[in-house]
């Protein structure tokens, strides 16, 4: 982990409860923050048959690597941020290396390494070991208070625990 | 490029098109994809708005849909590259997409996908990708 912000492991895990509790596609798809620091996540999606995008090959489909690597990016920019506030994906770019190998879980790690006033800028990978040998890169542009929705309902707890590890803020 | 496939067959191949809730309505040569709604494919409860990542990888089957319906090729095409608009949040409803091949190559397809709600003309996310067509007997990218 690259940065300048120590967080401790406890917040980490927390982290991963707030980020993630939230959203009923990422439960779906059984995605976990795996770690996370200053503008930066790590995500895992376990194998799953059910994701399978040809059933006579056994490798996962596209689309789940595509929803990894946006939630993952997401995350990445939210953790880059002083203060939670509501984002929304731009756009996104996915190149796809290789297939992903059938039964192996798989990994992404984005890093959110710009924000300006409106936007943030993020890329990552998705792999399934090794982050130099990635089954797809990303890069994607996400915009700042894109709307005035609250960012997450989470509870007051967590809310604060959370505000320790993204150096507190506003929800609204 | 001109037999069109029974795409109920492309579909049962693809366990993720089940698990997203996606199906295939054909209208002679024209085919439009659903994505029908439910809880699982929510990304923000709060607005609420469907997953980005759930609307990407439907932009994309339907690309892959679209090709497998216009080449007559079994075997799912390989995405190269996506790129992916988001316009609008997509609302927690049923959602269409099309897609057209722009260009057509011998192993490259390059094809555009729009996709919207209730208003054709206000697409919530567009997508264009480039794909491998999958040769007999040809394997990695």
């Amino acid at each position: 982990m690259s940065d300048q912000t120590n967080i401790s492991p406890e917040q980490i895990r927390m982290m991963k409860d707030v980020l993630i509790e939230h959203v009923p596609h990422a439960r779906a798809l059984g995605m976990k923050v795996e770690d996370a620091a200053r503008g930066e996540a790590w995500l895992s999606v376990p194998y799953n048959e059910d994701l399978v995008g040809d059933i006579e090959t056994g490798v996962l489909h596209g689309g789940v690597i595509t929803a990894m690597l946006d939630n993952a990016c997401g995350i990445a920019v939210q953790l880059s941020l002083p203060e939670r506030i509501a984002i929304a994906t731009l756009d996104l770019r996915i190149d796809y290396m290789k297939p992903a190998t059938p039964k192996l879980d798989l990994n992404a790690h984005t890093h959110c390494y710009k924000v300006t006033k409106n936007i943030a800028f993020v890329r990552g990978a998705a792999y399934h070991e090794d982050e130099e040998d990635p089954i797809a890169t990303c890069v994607g542009n996400f915009m700042l208070a894109a709307n005035r929705a609250m960012p997450m309902p989470i509870s007051e707890e967590l809310r604060q625990q959370a505000d320790q590890v993204l150096g507190g803020g506003k929800a609204e | 490029m001109s037999e069109t496939k029974d795409l109920s067959l492309f579909l049962d191949r693809i366990p993720y098109a089940r698990f997203l809730g996606v199906g295939v309505d054909r209208r002679g040569n024209e085919i439009t994809t659903v994505l029908r709604y439910k809880e699982d494919l929510i990304g923000n409860p709060v607005l609420p708005a469907l997953h980005g990542g759930a609307i990407g990888a439907f932009l994309e089957m339907t690309a892959m849909a679209q090709l497998a319906f216009e080449t007559g090729i079994d075997a799912p095409p390989k995405p190269i590259n996506i790129t992916i608009d988001y316009l609008r949040s997509g609302k927690p409803q049923d959602t269409f997409a099309r897609a057209a091949i722009t260009k057509q190559g011998r192993r490259v397809a390059t094809v555009h996908v729009e996709a919207w709600q209730e208003d054709k003309s206000r697409p919530i996310a567009a997508a264009h990708g480039h794909f491998l067509l999958k040769q007999p007997d040809e394997a990695e990218a």
